[in-house]
């Protein structure tokens, strides 16, 4: 709308102006949580907000006297492990959809598709006593064998395998590639915003879990970062806020670097995966 | 690879055949590939494995189980039919907790697609240093739950807290936020909104960037105000986005967990229980396996329902 009308001053004044209040207003938690994981926790709770005495001794605690860094290192474990696996089991099934013609393909997707209308949420129960029979509670692998495919991922690629031309396909035939090479000389290369896309929802997503590792991880060994900020929480019969803080800071910090630095991926994937 | 004439030439026949029906290219493919079968199998093997054991097999076991009683190990004790279901549907307790749950979505979605088409819509201004902002306001997608719960915990602190300091500075009265059932009902959709706010902001952004600029200058230059400009051109334009992403804000709100249980426990009062903490508590809590499984399945047809709406915008968005 800039080409016709030239903005005037005023208008662009009002328009900073909002934008800067609005990002405050978004960051605010942010920020609050920032200061006070600065504060000593006595001037918290003495409510001296403005307080000068900052310093580094809330993270120094954080990394000393909780297994902040234990916590984080199980959830990138968990996080890389269901990622990996969503990236080979999903392209795999999404090839499956869109290159093979076999018997019942129409069946079996819409049975994918079906999947996605069941919540995880709905089915702790029966889950529990599967990995429970199977020995896995309080491990790495309890966290990770349930999500090693997604039914939304395949749904995704396949959008995107779909959309693959159809010379590509031909050119593989008539150079004689077989199915695993033509996989993965030719899709997965070409593939690649969308399964950055994947890549990025899979991870997030397995570093987001809450209900499942609260349900089947019993020790600090194996719990993720989510799980374990809740145990320090639980923990703290002195609420010792600027330590909580500082964890939280610990923990949102290398998510945002990440984030900002592949958001241009992620954004791109969003909306191709979603709607156009 | 394509670029190569040799290879070009033979294709000719091909793309000839592909004119023919999309059904008849099929079958001929069909009948061409019987070994695809065996491919089929390799490729997906895997992943039928997984849903089946944990998706298909227990949304089968939690019918099951909600059909019985159960004892406190999960394991069935007499068939009840529907019993579970009418006792629960007719209970005051578990009908409170489905109009939390109601009040709870349809409160975070309205204000988080309403605050996200805000942010959106100024976003998306072409002005020098846009680019900072965009970034900024999508932000808070970075904050997983139990992050985002300590932050608003000590925000909402009674004691301590930054809206309390904020109300004794400015002699405002004290709000209560956790200990007041409606306060805490508000602080869990306050945090929930803000959780959501940075994904939202981002996929409408890019849905109005999309808009064909052509539309606000036919607009302009027929002299309509900027807010005429935006329910009128901005709005429709975006409807589809619009409608995905309130659908994906009401089902992810159903399934709402982690911060009800980082900030309330489902309290005060149960004001704030919403169906997935029931499910955890009446069956990890109470033993109550069977009760859980009843609660179980009407969650999954709430979120089918909507997820099938979902479908069918996705449906003609998609496939194109």
């Amino acid at each position: 709308m800039d080409i016709v009308t030239k903005p005037k001053l005023s208008r662009r004044i009002l328009d900073y102006t909002l934008l800067t209040v609005l990002a405050l207003i978004v960051l605010a938690p942010f920020l609050i949580g920032l200061w006070t994981s600065f504060l000593p926790t006595m001037q918290i709770a003495q409510g001296n907000f403005l307080s000068t005495k900052v310093s580094f001794q809330n993270y120094i605690d954080a990394f000393t006297q909780t297994p902040i860094i234990r916590y984080l290192g199980n959830s990138l474990v968990i996080s890389t492990a269901t990622m990996i696996a969503q990236l080979i089991f999903c392209s795999m099934s999404a090839y499956a959809f869109v290159f093979l013609k076999f018997k019942g393909r129409k069946l079996l997707f819409t049975l994918f598709l079906a999947t996605m209308m069941l919540p995880f949420e709905a089915e702790i129960i029966p889950n529990f006593q599967t990995v429970k029979a199977m020995g896995l509670l309080n491990t790495y692998s309890v966290m990770v064998i349930p999500f090693l495919t997604s039914a939304f991922g395949v749904f995704m690629l396949r959008q995107s395998f779909m959309q693959m031309p159809i010379e590509l396909k031909e050119a593989a035939d008539i150079e004689g590639l077989g199915h695993f090479q033509f996989y993965w000389k030719m899709v997965l290369p070409y593939n690649r915003i969308p399964l950055m896309t994947l890549g990025a929802y899979s991870f997030l997503g397995a570093w987001n879990q809450y209900l499942w590792p609260m349900l089947t991880t019993f020790s600090n060994d194996f719990r993720p970062v989510q799980n374990g900020l809740r145990q320090l929480q639980s923990e703290e019969t002195f609420n010792d806020w600027g330590m909580i803080q500082a964890t939280a800071a610990i923990v949102v910090i290398p998510t945002l670097i990440v984030l900002f630095i592949g958001q241009h991926y992620f954004k791109s994937g969003v909306n191709e995966g979603a709607v156009k | 690879m394509l670029k190569s004439p040799t290879q070009s030439r033979p294709r000719t026949p091909l793309s000839v055949q592909k004119t023919k029906s999309k059904i008849e290219e099929q079958e001929a493919k069909f009948t061409l590939n019987a070994k695809d079968k065996y491919f089929a199998w390799a490729f997906l093997g895997p992943s039928l494995l997984i849903l089946g054991v944990f998706i298909f097999y227990p949304m089968v076991r939690t019918l099951y189980l909600s059909l019985f009683l159960t004892n406190t190990v999960g394991k069935t004790t007499v068939f009840v039919g529907l019993s579970n279901y009418i006792s629960l549907l007719t209970s005051a307790d578990y009908l409170s907790s489905l109009g939390v749950t109601l009040f709870y979505v349809f409160a975070v979605t309205i204000i988080t697609i309403s605050l996200g088409l805000v942010l959106a819509n100024l976003a998306s201004k072409r002005l020098p240093g846009i680019g900072l902002f965009r970034t900024l306001f999508s932000a808070t997608m970075g904050v997983s739950v139990s992050v985002a719960a300590i932050f608003w915990l000590f925000i909402f602190n009674p004691s301590t807290g930054f809206l309390s300091l904020i109300s004794t500075f400015l002699h405002l009265p004290q709000i209560p936020w956790l200990t007041d059932p409606t306060a805490a009902m508000w602080a869990v959709i306050i945090t929930t909104v803000w959780m959501n706010l940075g994904f939202t902001f981002l996929i409408l952004l890019g849905a109005m960037t999309s808009v064909p600029t052509t539309l606000y200058e036919a607009a302009n230059i027929e002299g309509a105000s900027s807010r005429f400009q935006f329910f009128h051109i901005t709005i429709p334009s975006i409807s589809p986005t619009l409608f995905f992403v309130s659908i994906i804000t009401l089902i992810e709100s159903f399934k709402s967990f982690g911060l009800i249980d980082l900030m309330t426990k489902g309290g005060p009062t149960n004001a704030t229980n919403m169906l997935v903490y029931r499910i955890y508590k009446d069956a990890f809590y109470s033993g109550n396996f069977a009760q859980a499984s009843a609660e179980s399945i009407i969650l999954t047809v709430i979120i089918a329902l909507f997820t099938l709406l979902q479908f069918k915008v996705l449906e003609k968005r998609v496939n194109y």
